[in-house]
């Protein structure tokens, strides 16, 4: 799939040449609106909604294709380039017809540079085949895409940080607005979209929006690539239809396949790191954006991890704090001074030589750090932490009282070096 | 949409203008919000997260986009969490708190977690007593600390970004403001912010370190003590410190500056300057200073400065009192009868070149007076076009044009380039013209490099091509720009010397008066935001032609009925023995190459600082008081007069210029002198009409200034801020009340000395008399250098990075050569040499 002629014997780039003959662009937002879709990185805006953004006004306008997948757990938008990048190259080329966009960047972590191969490979034959380029199928429409790789920061998935690093300047987000619809790329308006929201753009265009209506639920529509790891016998991606449940992604037969070693479950963090952890109770919510709500969390961008019996909570909540404080670009003063207070506070607590003032402590500077950051990677740093101590109290209350035995820690904790 | 904006904070209803921000509406009616990162000079970024508030907008229907009601019939008001005072602009009834129980901990949050990773060290921070840190510490923090001290970062703490700043690493709070100043404002991008998280550190990107003019200003707005000059670092506590006002000796921006002094016993309990810091002066330099400005203060109390008067006895000059000094000078001056001259440096005040003529024409009947080293012409001119009363650079944005000739501002008067930088920023066009590319070209996009000796035909186009109309003539580079600038709204136009000579300045001087004449509706001339600004080589310049220092114009432009002889005619006729006594004020033409020595002079008196090379030689020598020791005034090149203050005791028995002057004239038969520079003041305000209703306390007003920087709260870190003792005064320009005739421009034929010319550019840091005193600098000087084309290199077999011997003012330097494809064709550039006028030839030496 990921060669042009398989794609292309496959229907593909049809949906894009139906764009360009049959629709206004204007047309072509309002079917990707009444589609349903929303954005697939994890917030969940509608896709169609961001597109209506950007001003009609002639001008220098882009696409810039999210790529940078770092959430922990997720492993999606990878596989989309490796396997079936003409998908993305596709949906990117619509939405850039769309909002009258001739230039299109991709922006993929600096980790994919050797799974980004493919997708150069894809974009070559694009230009090749005229598919990029001038008068693309003989229409007005011209249309340049570019690869382009960070330097490896999970803040350069905020769009204004990867904006800025797209740009030659540090990863760091800017305060908005300027909203990147209005000042994006070099100050001109940008639509920034999740590798996998593209991927569905095209079979929307050719399948119509009531067919994506039809998968999924109303509030939710269409497939979602959920990036399944963990204690599951089966980990990996898979396409489910938003509003299957949790439990059938962890014990389905085509899905995870149940605990690993038959172990009891213990808890799921549904979007990675960024999102709250929840309990068994929520297996029975539905993978949607909408689900998790009464269990206090939310899907993300769906990278479910599945933790076992075993699994030490506060081992777990300092690995991610750990990733936190690692990724914190450091502008912003409660994000770069708390991810880094509340891991030497979880590295002690876990090392056992925490006090019960610590944990207070712990909770209370995760709590003053939220509302207060520059973007959202601050107020997600905080949610391991106060997710952890909400269900699972008990386990850090043994820790600080001292002398229990560590539950699993196997693997290495990381020692707070800087 | 209204101009203004009503809103309410903390229950006070303001109205403010559009655009402004929530933070700087706060200031407005002083609420101050608390601000780390913001400064109000440059764009908000939100990083700090210090000024959250409380921000509530008024709920409106969605059908009606009527405004919904309380039952009371107030407005409904919807909060949305904390937000940056410092980034969201204020809106129609907008409600802001920032005295609420979130905002409280919100503050006291933030400052807790700014904390957790500073080294607390005020007790030896060079910054505690005037930190904004410590400050709003003390004002929101918790009192306490829950941060286990064990975890505290270790960093470094004498990181030199370059020879001048220091960066300790532990205090910065990654606030930014440097980086953002030297990006936003000066446009020298040459530190930045390297790695992440609490790793961010701040590193110089460029070599030398800090290469930037301006850098000295960052650890002025740096808000805690991560960033100190070398000078000052670990020199003194800030509340030891008494600030002095008082003015660049340089620049004839004028700009303001504040010394700090304090009384060391080292110094034997005499006040020493500890740093100078910018005082607030908007129309004249913001906050701004460059570095010569804030480290040039130490020739003021240098070793070898002159503490007792001089007289040559047998042949030496030896120490005498000032009652035998004073009274030889005045009887050898009185002897010479006619046969005298005075010669004046253009860095003394007001009241020393008053006085100093004063002497010559009252007291000796002489009018042979001038400055000893004239390099640019049109003060004359000046008076009638020159920029018009209340104007302020600031002002000036889209369509506007200011024109710049024959200057390098970047290296003459940075304060002009950074706000005529800063204006084209705003959207106002550029027209500039030089035989070579400068900085400004790149701000500009009408850039005229004309050929060497053109600059007059040049100009002269340019004025003829604006006179008619846009069809009538052909499509020249010259022609945009005169189309330019007859299309601007508001022209102000700088003229240097760059390759002139004196007349050429001077027809460059009339060519752009006439410019400003033109009438479309109304002339330029006249109106505020409009008018001549000269790049004058001195801080007093313009002073000096105000006061008469001009063997053909008395104070006020009056002009002589007999004139004197010039400078170069004085320099002639001592060797000739025409002239029988020469008495030279701050001035020395024999180091400077204007005046081969003493010749057949019989008496030879000079007023000075040091003993220079002229001084060696004199047979009197009078010890004269610095700028930093005396009161005084300076008049700027937009013709501002302003005072400057006595900021340490005198320099062994010193006396001020003015002092001497009326001492010595009370001897040749004047009236009793004044007792004080004021009072000096007040007589010159009398001779010279353009000063009417100045006086010292006019001169030391004062009103608000916005932004509200400086000020006991510290608010923007900077405690040298505010302007408490003058704004000083601009005196109005003849066409500001009347009708000014056009110029006639003689004919100046410019002469091409040979293959390949020798121009004289200025460098900021060119070796001189003052700024030799300041070891810190001494990296930065610019070395001689000859800077030529690879072609014209070449034909003359240099290589690069060669030494030659060239002639430079009469005399031989050895200079580097440096190959620039930059430099025109037939063109050689000498940069950090002595001063020398308009194009010679190019004379390698053996």
């Amino acid at each position: 799939m990921h060669k042009l002629e398989v794609y292309r014997a496959n229907g593909g780039y049809e949906a894009l040449q139906k764009v360009l003959n049959e629709y206004q662009p204007g047309e072509v937002i309002d079917i990707v609106k009444a589609s349903g879709l929303r954005g697939r990185g994890g917030a969940g805006f509608p896709t169609g909604l961001k597109w209506s953004f950007i001003p009609k006004a002639p001008g220098e306008k882009y696409i810039v294709v999210n790529s940078d997948e770092s959430e922990m757990g997720t492993f999606k938008d990878r596989e989309l380039l490796e396997k079936n990048p003409h998908q993305v190259i596709e949906g990117a080329m619509i939405a850039a017809y769309a909002i009258g966009a001739k230039q299109i960047y991709n922006y993929m972590r600096g980790e994919f540079m050797g799974i980004g191969q493919h997708f150069e490979e894809a974009l070559k034959a694009c230009y090749d085949a005229g598919i990029l380029g001038d008068n693309i199928f003989g229409t007005d429409f011209s249309c340049r895409m570019y690869g382009y790789y960070g330097a490896g920061a999970y803040i350069c998935g905020e769009e204004t940080a990867l904006l800025s690093s797209l740009q030659g300047d540090l990863g760091q987000p800017w305060s908005k607005p300027p909203f990147p619809a209005i000042e994006g790329l070099y100050k001109k308006p940008t639509v920034v979209n999740n590798t996998e929201t593209l991927a569905n753009v095209p079979p929307i265009i050719t399948n119509g929006a009531d067919w994506y209506k039809s998968i999924g639920t109303a509030q939710s529509p269409g497939p979602k690539i959920v990036c399944l790891s963990g204690h599951v016998n089966n980990p990996g991606n898979y396409e489910v239809e938003m509003g299957m449940t949790f439990h059938e992604l962890v014990y389905g037969e085509n899905y995870g396949g149940g605990i690993r070693g038959g172990k009891k479950f213990k808890a799921l963090l549904p979007s990675g790191g960024s999102g709250p952890v929840v309990k068994e109770d929520a297996l029975k919510a539905p993978i949607t954006y909408e689900g998790l709500t009464p269990y206090g969390s939310t899907v993300g961008s769906a990278s479910v991890v599945v933790m076992d019996e075993t699994t030490d909570m506060v081992w777990a909540a300092l690995k991610m704090v750990h990733f936190f404080k690692h990724e914190s670009c450091g502008k912003c003063t409660p994000c770069r001074e708390g991810t880094f207070w509340m891991e030497r506070l979880l590295h002690r607590i876990y090392e056992g030589h925490g006090t019960e003032q610590d944990l207070e402590v712990l909770q209370s500077v995760a709590t003053q750090i939220k509302g207060k950051t520059l973007c959202a990677l601050g107020e997600f740093a905080v949610n391991p932490v106060l997710s952890t101590i909400r269900h699972f109290f008990d386990e850090y209350k043994a820790k600080v009282q001292g002398g229990q035995k560590k539950v699993a820690a196997k693997t290495a904790v990381p020692t707070p070096t800087d | 949409m209204s101009d203004q904006v009503n809103l309410t904070i903390d229950g006070v209803e303001l109205s403010v203008p559009n655009g402004t921000l929530v933070v700087d509406a706060a200031k407005m009616i002083e609420n101050p919000i608390p601000v780390f990162c913001y400064h109000p000079k440059m764009a908000p970024v939100g990083m700090c997260r210090m000024c959250l508030v409380e921000i509530g907008l008024p709920v409106r229907d969605r059908n009606s986009g009527e405004p919904v009601l309380n039952d009371d019939g107030t407005p409904q008001v919807s909060f949305r969490g904390l937000q940056t005072a410092c980034t969201v602009q204020v809106s129609e009834g907008m409600v802001v708190r920032t005295t609420t129980e979130v905002v409280t901990k919100a503050r006291e949050d933030v400052i807790e977690f700014l904390l957790t990773s500073h080294p607390l060290d005020c007790p030896i921070c060079d910054k505690g007593g005037e930190c904004p840190l410590q400050n709003l510490t003390m004002e929101h923090g918790k009192g306490t600390s829950r941060m286990d001290y064990s975890l505290k970062m270790k960093l470094d703490k004498h990181v030199p970004l370059g020879e001048l700043i220091y960066l300790d690493r532990e205090r910065c709070i990654q606030c930014g403001r440097c980086v953002r100043f030297q990006e936003e404002i000066v446009d020298d991008p040459v530190i930045r912010f390297h790695n992440r998280g609490r790793s961010l550190e701040i590193v110089t990107m460029s070599d030398p370190g800090f290469d930037s003019y301006w850098s000295g200003n960052t650890t002025d707005i740096c808000p805690v003590g991560a960033l100190t000059t070398a000078d000052f670092r670990f020199g003194a506590r800030p509340w030891e410190l008494t600030p002095v006002a008082t003015l660049s000796p340089h620049c004839p921006s004028g700009a303001n500056m504040t010394f700090s002094t304090r009384r060391e016993a080292k110094s034997g309990g005499r006040s020493v300057i500890k740093r100078i810091m910018p005082r607030q002066n908007e129309p004249v330099n913001e906050i701004w200073i460059s570095d010569r400005d804030r480290f040039v203060h130490h020739f003021a109390d240098a070793p070898d400065r002159l503490k007792k008067p001089l007289m040559r006895k047998n042949g030496q000059l030896v120490e005498v009192e000032w009652g035998e000094a004073l009274d030889a000078v005045a009887g050898k001056l009185q002897q010479s009868g006619t046969a005298v001259a005075g010669l004046s440096g253009d860095r003394v005040s007001n009241e020393d070149m008053f006085l100093f003529q004063k002497l010559f024409r009252q007291g000796l009947k002489s009018h042979n007076i001038d400055l000893a080293n004239r390099r640019l012409a049109g003060g004359d001119v000046v008076a009638k076009v020159g920029i018009s009363q209340g104007s302020n650079l600031l002002n000036l944005g889209q369509g506007d044009a200011i024109v710049v000739i024959a200057s390098d501002l970047h290296e003459e008067v940075p304060v002009w380039w950074l706000r005529v930088k800063q204006a084209a920023q705003r959207g106002a066009e550029l027209v500039i013209l030089n035989l070579r590319p400068t900085r400004l070209d790149e701000c500009s996009r009408n850039v005229i490099h004309y050929q060497p000796g053109q600059a007059i035909a040049t100009l002269r186009q340019l004025v003829n091509d604006a006179k008619v109309a846009a069809a009538d003539a052909d499509n020249s580079p010259i022609k945009a720009a005169a189309d330019v600038i007859m299309q601007a709204n508001n022209v102000v136009a700088f003229y240097g010397a760059e390759g002139l000579t004196y007349a050429e300045t001077d027809a460059v001087a009339r060519l752009l008066a006439n410019l400003l004449l033109i009438k479309n509706e109304e002339a330029y001339a006249g109106r505020p935001n409009n008018g001549l600004i000269p790049v004058w080589p001195h801080n007093n310049t313009q002073g000096a032609w105000d006061m008469g220092i001009h063997p053909a114009l008395e104070p006020g432009y009056k002009p002589a009925a007999k004139p004197g002889m010039r400078a170069n005619e004085v320099y002639a006729a001592a060797q000739t023995g025409a002239l029988k006594a020469l008495f030279l004020l701050a001035a020395d033409p024999i180091g400077d190459g204007l005046m081969a020595g003493r010749g057949q002079l019989d008496f030879l008196v000079v007023q000075e600082l040091f003993l220079t090379e002229t001084a060696a030689q004199a047979d009197v020598v009078l010890p004269a008081q610095s700028w930093a020791e005396r009161e005084g005034t300076f008049t700027s090149g937009e013709r501002r007069v302003q005072r400057y203050y006595p900021a340490i005791q005198p320099v062994g028995e010193a006396r001020p210029d003015w002092q001497i002057l009326a001492q010595i004239g009370e001897r040749v038969g004047l009236e009793k002198p004044a007792f004080a520079a004021s009072l000096v003041f007040r007589d010159l305000a009398k001779a010279v009409p353009q000063y009417k209703g100045m006086d010292y306390r006019a001169l030391a007003r004062v009103e608000k200034q916005w932004p509200d920087v400086g000020g006991d709260d510290l608010y923007y870190g900077g405690n040298a801020y505010e302007n408490r003792v003058g704004l000083g005064m601009q005196w109005p320009a003849a066409a500001e009340s009347g009708a000014v005739d056009h110029f006639e421009v003689a004919d100046v034929d410019s002469e091409l000395p040979g293959k390949v010319v020798v121009v004289r550019t200025a460098a900021l840091f060119t070796p001189g008399t003052l700024i030799n005193h300041t070891e810190l600098l001494q990296a930065r000087m610019a070395q001689p250098t000859l800077i030529i084309q690879a072609a014209d290199a070449a034909k003359l077999q240099l290589a690069q990075g060669e030494k030659v011997m060239v002639e430079v003012a009469g005399r031989g330097v050895e200079t580097a050569v440096r190959l620039s494809e930059d430099t025109p064709e037939g063109v050689a550039l000498l940069r950090g040499v002595p001063y020398q006028a308009g194009l010679t030839e190019l004379k390698v030496m053996g």
